[in-house]
C-alpha cells in the first residue's frame, strides 16, 4: 500500500512539524551538544543513506544507460529522458497521473470539507460515528480496495445494477473495459481512498477556530455559505494546505489501485508512472528506461510539493 | 422562529448528505459481503440480499487463501520491521533535538527529503541491491527497505514529539547528571509513550499492507505481506467472484477489526498531530 503510506505521513506530521519549528527557533541561541552525542544519529542515517540514498543515486546513474539488468550497460545519455517526454506511452502515464490528481486532490478534498462542516454543524454522536466509518477506507490494503471496485465496476456489478434500476440501463458497460471511463473510474476509487482522511484533517482544524468568530459572522447575518467561506475555510488553511500534499503525493506515485484494478490497460488508457516502471523493469528488462521515469515522477512530486511546503510556513 | 425552521431544514438536509458519503464509503464492502454470501461457483448480479447465505464460502475461502500461514508470514514482516524501525527513529530524533548533535539540523533536512520519495522510484536499484546481495526471496529483502523508507516519517514524528517536551524537563535530568542512556530511559521514553505508540500503530499498518515491495522482492506470495497475497490470490482466482470477495474480506479483516477497536486512538492521535500545531 505504498502511496496511503505517504498519505498518512503527511496527515500525522503536520501538526506537530509546524508547531516545532517555533520552539527550535527559541532555542537556537544555546549550545551545541556534544560530538559523541552522534552515536544516536549514526544508526538512522546509515541505514537511510545505505537504502534511501544509494538507490537515490543509482536511479539517477540507471537512467543514463540502456541496461536490460543482467548484461552490459551501455552509456544513452539522455536517451532515456527524450523517450519519457516523447514516446506516446510514456506521455499518457505522465498526463494521466496529473488527470487523477482532479479526483484524488481536488474531489476528495471537496467532500472532505463538506462533510467536515456538517460533522461539525450536526454535532451528534452519530456525525462522529460516520467520520469513523469514512475513515475505514484507510485501514484496509489499497489492494483490498481494488478488487471491491473492480466488482462493482464489473458488467453485472452494483454500479450498472444501479443504473438499470434507474432506468439509464443504456448507459451501462464494463467500466473498466472502456477507454473513456476506466480513468475517471479509478479516480473515484482514490476519492473512496481520501474523503476520510480530509475529513479527519479538516474536522480537527474547525475544532480550533475560534467560536467568537463564528458569532461575529452570525451578528452580521452572514447565512451558513458565507459563513463557511469567511470564517471556516481560512481557519483550516493550514490543514488544507496538508490535505494538498498528502493526496498530490498519492495521485502522483499511484500503483496498488491501477496494477490490481486495471495493469494500466485497455490499451494503456490507464497508464500511471508507478505501474509503467514496474513493467518496464520487470516485464521489459528495460532498467534505464523504468529509472529515468522513476526520476522524473520523483521530481515532479517534489516540483507540486514544496511550494506548497513553503505556504504552509509563511502562515502567520 | 423563522430562523430555526431554515436551521432545521439545514440540519434534515446536512444529514442526508453525509448519510450518502457514509453509504457510498460503505458501498464496496457491502458488494463484497453480498458477492461473498451467493451459491459458490454462482455468477453474482450487483448487490442482493442474499436469500440463503452461503456462508459455507468463507469457509472454502480460508482454507484456499491459506490464511493462517500468510496472516502469520505478515507478521513476522511486522515483527521484523516495527521494533527496529521504533528504535532507530526515537533514538535519532533524541539526539538531534534533547542532545542537540552538532549538524542535527543538517541530518534532518537529508532525512525529510526521503519523505517525499514515491518507493517506485527507488524500486528498480533497491531490487538490484537485493540481488546483489543474494537476499531476493527472503523475508529480509522486504523488511529491510521497508524499515528505511519508513524512517524519514518516524523521525519527523519523534523529533516533533521531543520537541513538545518541556525544556525544563530536559534540562533538569541533565542537571541531575544522568547519563544519555539514562535520561532517555527514565525521563524521555515514558513521556513518549502516546507519541510511540501512534508510529507502532502506523508503522504496523504500513508493513501490513505493504504491497509494491513485496511483489518485487518475493516470489512466493505465501511469504509475502497480506496485501502481497491478496494481489496473488486476485490473479488466481480472479474471475471467481464468489470466492474472490470471500477471500479478499478475510484477509481484510484483521485490519478492520484492530481498527474498530483502536478507532478512538487513531482518531486521538490524529487530533493530537494537527491541534499541535
Amino acid at each position: 500500500m505504498t502511496k496511503l503510506d505517504q498519505v498518512v505521513v503527511g496527515a500525522q506530521g503536520s501538526g506537530p512539524a509546524a508547531g516545532g519549528g517555533r520552539r527550535t527557533s527559541r532555542r537556537g541561541g544555546q549550545r551545541r551538544g556534544p560530538w559523541a552525542a552522534w552515536i544516536f544519529v549514526l544508526p538512522a542515517l546509515a541505514v537511510y543513506g545505505f537504502f534511501t540514498l544509494q538507490s537515490l543515486a543509482k536511479s539517477v546513474q540507471y537512467s543514463f544507460y540502456s541496461w536490460n539488468g543482467i548484461g552490459e550497460a551501455t552509456w544513452v545519455g539522455l536517451a532515456n529522458y527524450v523517450e519519457v517526454f516523447s514516446d506516446p506511452r510514456r506521455v499518457t502515464a505522465l498526463a494521466n497521473a496529473f488527470k487523477l490528481i482532479f479526483f484524488y486532490s481536488f474531489l476528495s478534498i471537496a467532500l472532505g470539507l463538506i462533510a467536515a462542516t456538517l460533522i461539525r454543524g450536526l454535532n451528534s454522536r452519530w456525525s462522529r460515528a460516520s467520520q469513523t466509518l469514512l475513515f475505514l477506507p484507510q485501514v484496509v490494503p489499497l489492494v483490498g480496495a481494488g478488487i471491491a471496485w473492480t466488482w462493482l465496476y464489473s458488467s453485472d456489478g452494483a454500479v450498472n445494477q444501479f443504473l438499470r434500476a434507474i432506468g439509464l440501463g443504456e448507459v451501462a458497460r464494463a467500466w473498466l473495459a472502456d477507454f473513456t471511463f476506466a480513468l475517471p473510474a479509478i479516480g473515484i476509487v482514490g476519492t473512496w481512498v481520501l474523503i476520510g482522511l480530509c475529513t479527519m484533517l479538516l474536522s480537527a482544524g474547525m475544532t480550533k477556530i475560534d467560536p467568537a468568530l463564528y458569532d461575529a459572522a452570525r451578528v452580521d447575518g452572514a447565512g451558513p455559505i458565507r459563513e463557511f467561506f469567511a470564517v471556516t475555510l481560512p481557519g483550516v488553511r493550514g490543514e488544507l494546505t496538508v490535505c494538498l500534499t498528502v493526496t498530490l503525493i498519492a495521485a502522483l506515485a499511484n500503483f496498488d489501485v491501477v496494477y490490481t484494478m486495471t495493469l494500466g490497460g485497455p490499451g494503456g488508457s490507464t497508464m500511471v508512472p508507478g505501474v509503467d516502471i514496474y513493467q518496464l523493469a520487470f516485464n521489459q528488462a528495460r532498467v534505464g528506461a523504468a529509472s529515468a521515469m522513476g526520476v522524473v515522477l520523483m521530481v515532479l512530486v517534489l516540483a507540486l510539493v514544496l511550494p506548497l511546503q513553503r505556504i504552509m510556513r509563511e502562515r502567520p | 422562529m423563522n430562523a430555526t425552521r431554515s436551521s432545521r431544514r439545514e440540519l434534515l438536509l446536512g444529514r442526508i448528505v453525509l448519510l450518502m458519503l457514509v453509504v457510498f464509503t460503505l458501498l464496496p464492502f457491502v458488494g463484497m459481503l453480498s458477492a461473498a454470501l451467493q451459491p459458490a461457483g454462482s455468477n453474482p448480479t450487483g448487490i442482493q440480499v442474499p436469500t440463503n447465505p452461503a456462508w459455507g464460502n468463507f469457509i472454502t475461502a480460508f482454507e484456499m487463501s491459506k490464511l493462517p500461514t500468510l496472516m502469520t508470514s505478515s507478521l513476522i514482516l511486522v515483527l521484523m520491521v516495527v521494533p527496529v524501525g521504533l528504535v532507530l527513529a526515537t533514538a535519532a530524533a533524541y539526539g538531534i533535538v534533547v542532545l542537540r548533535v552538532p549538524f542535527g539540523g543538517v541530518a534532518f533536512v537529508v532525512l525529510l527529503l526521503g519523505l517525499t520519495i514515491p518507493f517506485e522510484s527507488l524500486i528498480v536499484p533497491l531490487y538490484h541491491l537485493m540481488k546483489d546481495a543474494g537476499l531476493l526471496n527472503t523475508r529480509l529483502a522486504i523488511a529491510m527497505p521497508l524499515v528505511a523508507l519508513y524512517l524519514p516519517f518516524g523521525v519527523f514524528w519523534m523529533r516533533a514529539h521531543f520537541q513538545g517536551v518541556p525544556k525544563e524537563i530536559t534540562e533538569a535530568a541533565e542537571m541531575d547528571g544522568a547519563g544519555w542512556w539514562r535520561a532517555l530511559w527514565h525521563v524521555h521514553l515514558p513521556l513518549a509513550r502516546p507519541a510511540l505508540t501512534t508510529l507502532l500503530v502506523l508503522y504496523s499498518l504500513w508493513t501490513w499492507n505493504q504491497f509494491i515491495i513485496a511483489l518485487v522482492m518475493m516470489d512466493e506470495p505465501l511469504m509475502r505481506t497480506v496485501a502481497g497475497a491478496l494481489g496473488a490470490f486476485q490473479g488466481q482466482y480472479g474471475t471467481d467472484i464468489v470466492l474472490l470477495s470471500a477471500g479478499a474480506l478475510l484477509i481484510m479483516l484483521p485490519t478492520i477489526t484492530v481498527f474498530a477497536i483502536f478507532q478512538k486512538q487513531f482518531v486521538v492521535a490524529l487530533l493530537q498531530g494537527s491541534v499541535k500545531g
